[in-house]
């Protein structure tokens, strides 16, 4: 089994501010907006070291994605900052028609999805994004695991023509993937090799799934663990290989089992490798004030889950 | 220049052109296309200084979005008859695997057409990021907007009204087809607005008002005084009095042909109103 080394917790939109500071220096194209959560959103070094590139919009979130649209129209790259609720359920309309549907060059950044925004409820802690940037033609989706991988993919998305919709977090989790990686959007990163069972999963999902992976290989179950960080385009093929490999997977993300990365898989293996598989997700329910941990526990969202889930995947082979 | 005897042979073809779109295919939005007739063709014709190839970036160049898409019919008239794509193609309008959809987009790659609109109130938000963008590439071309009356009831477009005023986006003039109608009946019928201009200027935009919106002189005088406005640290809007379905007598001063066809003998009547000048497509 490989190992891998947490160099410390850190956040995730952390990595996307350091990614948006990089771009600030290296793409001149590249503009950001913000609705009034730019310490928030880690948006602070491009702010300062642009400020002729960067856009407070205020508290207006429609306004700023029809904004971000208008301004690729000369050819800028606008990356927009707001929570994910903000991002997506707020402004689904303006995304599909002033951004989607128009085929603009818009980077959506989302910070503080799912339920480890933690003690700010349920209002803010937006389940079910994934569902609906996924549903838009033409847009890709991607949900990132760590400091490193969303920098990684801030970076790369700017290189991408399209609009592209961004998801990272608040809490502070391990930073496990390589500095410095380069970041190839729709291609699934495998991180451990098994034969039992496949694991595939997003966000601050992927690191539960590599400790899950360590605590079943103690109880001799050989677990194989894809990072597939892009929900669309989704990596079909890594996905088909694996499960036949395997025979059974697990999906597993912070995010409404309806209409997520769980649904995406299972829509695959039907077509092309129909396979057992079991869902580590949020079970069509809001959630509600707590601690990051305390809520991951509470819907099942964590290792534990993870290797309960595999338990019951593996019997159903 | 094109003098006004000239543009008024255009805007009469360009409400033929509309009446024969929406009838072809019994669908479409006449009234408030018929309505923005003159101010079109003054503003394709005469004021927007655009480059001879279509380029979706318009760099160096005047651009314009339109909010309410629904009158698609006038501002495909208009776009056909400025060169943007054969005239022949607005037989197409609607139908299927066309590029003239019932609103306008992006999608099917018509020429002239920067966003897609139809779902209200969006227009405002991106006339100002094109606008902004104008400002960063040091491009001292213009932006165009058009928003319908009613539209104004969506609130997006008061975010977007604060923000231009607030940040100062001068190199945008909107205009707002303040004919008084829309879906339901009169806007004050439907939703009251009150006292636009007041509205207006109170978030700090300098308003122009001009009560002939289907006279071409005036639009023409109105457009040049909005220019000369611009790049004063003020938005721009002008609110263009205009009658909808204006040019075919029983289509006037009711919101009815909002959205309605007219059927073979209405649309007799509406063309001999406005024979043919430039020669039906």
């Amino acid at each position: 089994m490989k190992t891998y080394e947490n160099t410390g917790n850190i956040d995730t939109r952390s990595g996307f501010g350091a990614g948006l500071e990089e771009l600030g220096n290296s793409n001149p194209d590249v503009v950001a907006l913000c609705a009034d959560l730019t310490g928030s959103l880690k948006m602070d070094a491009f702010k300062d070291q642009h400020p002729d590139r960067f856009f407070q919009v205020g508290i207006a979130e429609a306004n700023m994605m029809g904004i971000a649209a208008g301004m690729t129209i000369g050819g800028k790259i606008p990356f927009t900052g707001t929570f994910a609720n903000f991002s997506t359920g707020r402004v689904y309309d303006q995304i599909r028609q002033s951004i989607a549907y128009s085929g603009k060059n818009v980077k959506i950044c989302a910070s503080h999805a799912g339920l480890t925004l933690g003690e700010d409820g349920a209002t803010h802690q937006i389940l079910e994004d994934l569902g609906l940037m996924k549903m838009l033609p033409g847009m890709t989706v991607i949900n990132t695991c760590d400091f490193n991988q969303t920098k990684a993919a801030t970076i790369a998305i700017a290189e991408h023509q399209g609009p592209v919709y961004l998801r990272f977090g608040r809490p502070k989790v391990a930073n496990f993937t390589p500095e410095n990686q380069s970041f190839e959007i729709g291609k699934a990163v495998k991180l451990q090799d098994g034969n039992d069972v496949t694991i595939v999963a997003i966000g601050h999902l992927v690191w539960e799934a590599l400790e899950a992976a360590k605590a079943l290989n103690e109880k001799g179950i050989s677990a194989e663990v894809i990072n597939i960080h892009t929900i669309k385009p989704l990596d079909e093929e890594a996905i088909v290989a694996s499960a036949k490999k395997t025979g059974c997977i697990v999906t597993a993300e912070e995010h409404n089992f309806l209409g997520g990365l769980g649904e995406s898989v299972a829509r695959t293996l039907a077509q092309y490798q129909p396979t057992p598989q079991e869902f580590v997700a949020t079970q069509d329910t809001f959630g509600e004030s707590g601690t990051p941990a305390q809520l991951m526990e509470k819907y099942g969202l964590n290792s534990a889950a993870i290797v309960e889930k595999v338990i019951k995947v593996i019997a159903r082979k | 220049m094109t003098t006004s005897s000239n543009l008024q042979d255009f805007v009469t073809q360009v409400r033929r052109d509309i009446l024969r779109q929406v009838h072809k295919v019994n669908s479409g939005h006449p009234g408030g296309s018929l309505g923005c007739a003159e101010f079109f063709s003054v503003l394709f014709k005469e004021v927007l200084e655009t480059k001879a190839d279509f380029n979706m970036n318009g760099e160096d160049e005047d651009l314009f979005f339109l909010s309410n898409g629904h009158i698609s019919p006038v501002y495909y008239s208009v776009l056909a008859r400025s060169g943007y794509f054969p005239v022949e193609e607005l037989n197409t309008f609607r139908h299927i695997n066309s590029r003239l959809q019932g609103h306008p987009t992006t999608h099917e790659g018509l020429p002239g057409v920067r966003i897609a609109s139809g779902s209200l109130g969006q227009g405002m938000s991106v006339a100002i990021g094109a606008a902004l963008t104008k400002k960063l590439n040091k491009d001292e071309h213009l932006v165009y907007s058009l928003h319908g009356d009613g539209e104004l009831q969506e609130g997006q477009n008061w975010e977007a009204i604060m923000y231009a005023a607030g940040k100062k986006v001068d190199n945008l003039i909107a205009t707002v087809d303040y004919n008084g109608q829309q879906i339901d009946g009169s806007t004050d019928d439907v939703l009251p607005m009150g006292d636009l201009k007041a509205k207006f200027e109170a978030f700090g935009w300098l308003v122009l008002e001009e009560d002939n919106g289907n006279d071409i002189d005036a639009v023409r005088n109105i457009l040049s005084k909005a220019k000369s406005k611009t790049g004063q640290g003020q938005p721009v809007v002008i609110l263009l009095k205009t009658v909808m379905g204006n040019g075919v007598d029983f289509m006037m001063h009711t919101h009815a042909w909002h959205g309605k066809a007219p059927n073979d003998e209405q649309l007799e009547i509406g063309l001999n109103q406005n024979p043919e000048t430039l020669g039906d497509y």
